[in-house]
């Protein structure tokens, strides 16, 4: 039977490097929205397996997302039914991930948040400029979740900042 | 001239650059100002008015003569202050403001006209006649009066903006400064230091004090060394805070390559927005000239500024110099000068007692009443306790007192207290919540003092043990107000924008007696120093010719940016495409393969049509399209319509409340069209949503209104029914969507479907198989053919596109762009948003029938007397009666009545050439219009010239039963 091709939303975009640090866009296979109906949260941390997530928060491939609200991201959801509303989002964010010494400084020309402050295991729904983002701080850097039909932008817009960055450490 | 052995430049570091085409040489560390002074060039400017000439006045961004144009290859900054540029290899600057050139400017002959040319000369003179003023007054004043010129051309430069959090904001790296942010620093604060000159220690650069029995700039090194080793400061050169904003946010902008040479990928500038817990201002004073006869020539310069020349530069800005002041404080830089061997003729000091002795002469009581020499000072006179006196001298220091730079604090709209002791204005604690004044911006003047506040400020700030304080100077300041000596002719209060004493003092006569009222009639303080310089001596001024004080008089209102700002900083990032996101669909570079031309469709970009060889006109590939639909099959990616999914025990509830009709009789399986209004009534957004399960609906919204039904979904559920169980989220980007329409359409799905579509009526959904991926299909249609919607999800998109698009056109069909979708809609007369645009109602579209069975969301408003009824305009077809080509917003009228506003019949929403009926077809809101079908209308599109009459017929063109679209 032939198949269709699956796509990344920067399908062969190769990383960029910038004064030691990294932007690449990154494939996370699965992602799953899991919204827990009222009164399901601990029913849902049990089929999980792991606890829901508290707000600002990821651990273990689970991000808050929203109230009540998370993203189940690299692997399968389990049967929800009844428990939680859960709906496929696997294609509809653009993953990338920023690594190195100016990931912080970076993000700061267009997020608005104490980023030097945030801390592995911490996230937060922001604006990256004027798009849409799940912002997770990582050992080391950051992973971002932005629209997969704006990732072109948000590509241009932070290898842009990099490159002014890297410009600016030159002097 | 400059002097051996002093300054804070590299002597070892030449540095030559060039100013009006000729080339000067100075060192790596000089300013602009200090390397044209060093080389003896005293004339860098031309007035703003008069075009007398200028030389530098004073050391920093307050600078109101010394503005030139900074140029490089394909630039041109303008208004850069010479005694802020930072010197590099190569800089090339131009004066400004005169014709055609420096030393000769034509225009000068406005100063022999200035008895005719005061304050209000213009509102008076050029008031007649009134056409005149915008066609030929206004710019021929404009050429004469001016600052520097923009190159019309994009500015192309690389700008960049950026946020920064802090527990402490320092404003400012002198004393006070360095101390708090030293004091905070330790105790582990999150500090920042912000300022605004490349080198970092305010006053103590230019004053040549000590500090514990060394050096001030030993501490300021020390101090520095210390805070660059701290990880939790960032220290900001060429930063400077222009404005104080809510919840202690503050705005900055930061010479990153503006100062330097263009390097590629370099920002000129960043605009700051830094989040303080705390913020110190520690911007310490500015001094304020004294206005006296022809108190502008260049060589008169303030005090403060000749000290830093002297200390920080190394420069002599003259040979024989004198000082003219009203305090005791400029005394000491009459003495650093005499050390630097410099001659001092003699000092002026307007106050009445002498107090201690000079090695030069003094005159008590004294004070300048004019002035020599045209394009340099040569010489003063003195009046003095013992007559008049003529002196030979090249450099007036004048010092009139100092002013807090309070500014920021003013920036909510606070107000200044006037001090009398130190003839000046200081902060109020409490202007702006969150920030303290130290030091020399909250009046406290000794060196000494304020090292101790601005460690106290911190330490009671954030509770911290008392600091220890560096020892330093603690002299006393003793000034007495002189503001304007008496006495004819003209004494310059507003450098920058050309206001003397005499305009002051003429506005209070012509009753313009509010210091606002003054600033805008004299123009005093509106200049790019925004009155820096002037503001207190002008309304000190004010105050003597109206009788009133200071403090009644009071201050004009300080606004931000502190300094001027490019708006390219400010902009930054949004340039061009930078301006917003674009949004990309994944058959996006599928269609730029095919030369389809892309249009914006909000943030979207969205395929207009595919041309083929042979056409001419984007007209010709429509109509192909068209036909092909019609005839054969189409495919269009729909992937940018808002798509919802809704999931829950109470979201049929929840549907049947935000949307007109009733969702929770709606089969599983099915698809029902769906209108939603607004809270007034209006029609807000449709769309169809279907049933995937019991308790899963996927709603769709239109591409423009899908953010909108996104945030309105929320509000009705959080404000509304905060108790139904229910969750949505977006899926529109999940899910990539293409319409398949045309009698081909099931034969052409069916080729990739793991199952043929078996029965499948109209309205119907399906969770189906395609090559083993799961998708959905719908069967719905917005062109009014058999049609359907496949989705997959969203990684599929590209490849799925391709696949359709090619099996179409072995079925004779192809892709179709959204001139096409368009057409294909008018015929079969579907609205969009031109139809649903805000103002129009479900009784003017027509589906009226679809509100009313059961409550929801808009419903008692679209029962309001006034929003049914035949006063109201209603949705219609048009078809002109001739073959004339008409256009949208165009309006109707009765044939007969005369074309004015007043007899409108209503308006043109959407037309196109319909290659089905051969012929053009328009939707339409025409007054009562359900009851005229069959009349005929008139149609006038001043716009485009048009004037035809129309017929009046049911919206639907195509296919009225709809037999197609269940076939």
């Amino acid at each position: 039977m032939p198949e269709l091709i699956a796509k990344t939303a920067l399908s062969g975009q190769g990383s960029a490097v910038h004064a030691g640090t990294t932007l690449a866009e990154v494939a996370l296979g699965a992602i799953t929205s899991i919204a827990c109906f009222a009164g399901h949260q601990h029913a849902v941390a049990t089929a999980l397996g792991q606890a829901f997530p508290a707000p600002n928060s990821h651990a273990n491939g689970l991000c808050w997302t929203g109230p009540d609200q998370a993203f189940l991201i690299g692997r399968v959801a389990p049967d929800l039914t009844g428990l939680a509303a859960t709906t496929d989002q696997s294609g509809g964010w653009a993953a990338l991930r920023l690594t190195g010494p100016m990931a912080a400084d970076a993000l700061l020309r267009h997020v608005p948040l104490d980023l030097h402050a945030m801390r592995a295991g911490q996230a937060a729904r922001a604006p990256l400029g004027h798009m849409q983002m799940i912002l997770m701080a990582e050992e080391g850097g950051f992973l971002l979740l932005v629209f997969r039909s704006m990732a072109r932008t948000a590509w241009h817009e932070l290898d842009t900042t990099l490159k002014h960055l890297a410009a600016r450490k030159a002097l | 001239m400059r002097l051996p052995d002093k300054g804070l430049i590299d002597r070892s570091k030449p540095v030559t650059f060039t100013f009006d085409g000729q080339q000067y040489s100075g060192f790596d560390g000089d300013s602009l100002a200090s390397a044209l002074l060093a080389n003896g060039v005293r004339v860098v400017g031309r007035s703003f008015k008069y075009h007398r000439p200028r030389g530098v006045l004073t050391a920093g961004s307050e600078e109101p003569n010394a503005m030139v144009e900074v140029l490089d290859a394909t630039r041109q900054t303008p208004n850069t202050r010479a005694t802020v540029q930072e010197i590099h290899q190569g800089l090339a600057a131009r004066s400004q403001n005169r014709w055609p050139s420096l030393r000769w400017d034509l225009l000068s002959v406005n100063d022999l006209a200035a008895p005719f040319l005061g304050a209000g000369f213009y509102y008076k003179t050029f008031m007649w006649p009134r056409a005149f003023w915008e066609k030929l007054y206004e710019p021929a004043i404009r050429r004469a009066a001016g600052l520097g010129k923009l190159l019309p051309k994009h500015d192309d430069a690389e700008y960049e903006k950026a946020f920064a959090f802090c527990d402490l904001l320092v404003i400012g790296s002198g004393p006070s400064g360095l101390m708090a942010a030293l004091t905070a620093a330790r105790a582990g604060k999150r500090v920042i230091l912000a300022e605004e000159d490349h080198l970092m220690g305010g006053r103590l650069l230019s004053d040549d004090a000590q500090i514990d029995n060394a050096p001030a700039t030993d501490w300021v090194n020390a101090t520095l060394s210390e805070l660059k080793s701290l990880p939790n400061v960032r220290l900001m050169p060429r930063t400077t805070v222009i404005g104080a904003y809510d919840h202690g946010t503050y705005a900055a902008v930061e010479r990153v390559g503006l100062h330097l040479a263009h390097k590629p990928n370099l920002p000129r500038e960043c605009f700051w927005r830094i989040v303080a817990g705390q913020a110190i201002l520690a911007t310490g004073a500015l001094e304020r000239p004294i206005a006296f006869r022809n108190n502008d020539r260049p060589g008169i310069m303030l005090a403060g500024a000749v000290q830093t020349y002297l200390n920080r530069y190394g420069v002599a800005p003259g040979t024989r110099v004198t000082l003219f002041a009203n305090n005791d404080n400029a005394r000491i830089v009459a003495r650093q000068l005499m050390a630097a061997g410099v001659k001092v003729v003699a000092i002026i000091d307007s106050r009445p007692t002498p107090l201690v002795v000079e090695e030069c002469p003094v005159y008590i009581s004294g004070s300048v009443i004019d002035t020599k020499g045209r394009r340099a000072l040569t010489g003063i006179t003195v009046s003095h306790a013992a007559g008049t006196t003529e002196l030979e001298t090249d450099l007036l220091m004048m010092s009139g007192g100092w002013n807090p730079l309070l500014h920021l604090t003013c920036h909510q709209n606070g107000r200044p207290q006037w001090r009398d002791d130190i003839a000046a204005f200081v902060p109020v604690p409490g202007m702006i919540p969150g920030l303290t004044a130290a030091g020399s911006a909250n009046g406290t003047f000794s060196t000494a003092a304020c090292l101790a506040e601005g460690a106290s400020v911190a330490t009671a700030l954030f509770n911290l043990p008392p600091a220890a304080i560096p020892l330093a100077e603690d002299a006393a300041y003793a000034i007495q107000p002189l503001w304007a000596v008496p006495g004819d002719g003209r004494a310059w209060l507003d450098f920058a924008n050309d206001v003397t004493v005499k305009d002051v003092q003429q506005s209070a006569q012509e009753g313009f007696i509010s210091v606002e009222h003054m600033k805008r009639y004299t123009t005093q303080g509106m200049a790019p120093d925004q009155g820096k310089n002037s503001n207190v001596g002008a309304l000190a001024v004010l105050a003597d010719v109206t009788g009133r004080g200071i403090p009644e008089t009071g201050t004009t209102t300080f606004r931000p940016p502190y300094v001027p700002l490019s708006i390219g900083a400010v902009g930054a990032g949004a340039q061009g495409k930078g301006f917003a996101p674009q949004r990309f669909m994944t058959s996006d570079q599928a269609s730029r393969d095919r030369g389809a031309p892309m249009i914006e469709a909000g943030l979207w970009y969205r395929p207009s049509y595919f041309p083929r060889r042979g056409e001419a006109t984007w007209r010709e590939a429509c109509d192909r399209e068209v036909i092909m639909v019609r005839t054969k099959v189409g495919v269009a990616d729909v992937s940018t319509l808002g798509k919802i999914d809704i999931q829950g025990r109470d979201a049929a509830r929840f549907l049947d409340l935000v949307y007109t009709g009733t969702f929770s009789t709606l089969p599983v399986g099915r698809v029902r069209y769906g209108l939603m209004l607004r809270e007034d009534g209006h029609v807000m957004d449709d769309g169809t949503t279907a049933r995937l399960g019991e308790n899963h609906y996927l709603m769709t919204t239109t591409t423009a209104a899908a953010g909108q039904v996104m945030r309105h979904l929320d509000f009705v559920h959080q404000a509304y029914c905060a108790d139904y169980d229910l969750r949505f989220i977006s899926v529109t980007e999940a899910w990539a969507q293409f319409a398949v329409a045309g009698p081909k359409a099931r034969q052409l799905l069916n080729s990739l479907l793991d199952q043929p579509i078996g029965d499948f009526p109209f309205m119907s959904c399906a969770h189906v198989t395609l090559q083993g991926i799961n998708a959905r299909l719908y069967r719905i249609s917005f062109s009014g053919e058999e049609g359907y919607e496949i989705a997959v999800p969203t990684a599929y998109g590209e490849s799925l596109f391709r696949d359709l698009v090619a099996r179409a056109e072995t079925l004779g069909g192809g892709p179709y762009g959204m001139e096409a979708l368009n057409v294909l809609r008018i015929e079969k007369g579907l609205i969009t948003h031109a139809e649903i645009h805000g103002r129009t109602t479900a009784f003017d579209i027509g589906a009226q029938k679809m509100v009313g069975r059961k409550d929801c969301i808009g419903k008692a408003s679209s029962q309001r007397p006034g929003l049914t009824g035949p006063e109201r305009e209603q949705l219609v077809g048009l078809r002109p009666i001739t073959d004339a080509a008409i256009g949208a917003g165009a309006h109707l009228f009765n044939p007969g009545d005369k074309v004015h506003r007043s007899t409108d019949q209503g308006y043109v929403t959407s037309v196109c050439y319909s290659p089905t009926m051969e012929g053009w077809l328009g939707l339409a809101f025409l007054r009562d219009g359900r009851a005229r079908h069959g009349q005929t209308v008139r149609l006038v599109d001043h716009m485009r010239g048009t004037d035809v009459l129309c017929t009046v017929t049911d919206p639907v063109f195509h296919d009225p039963e709809g037999a197609k679209l269940r076939a």
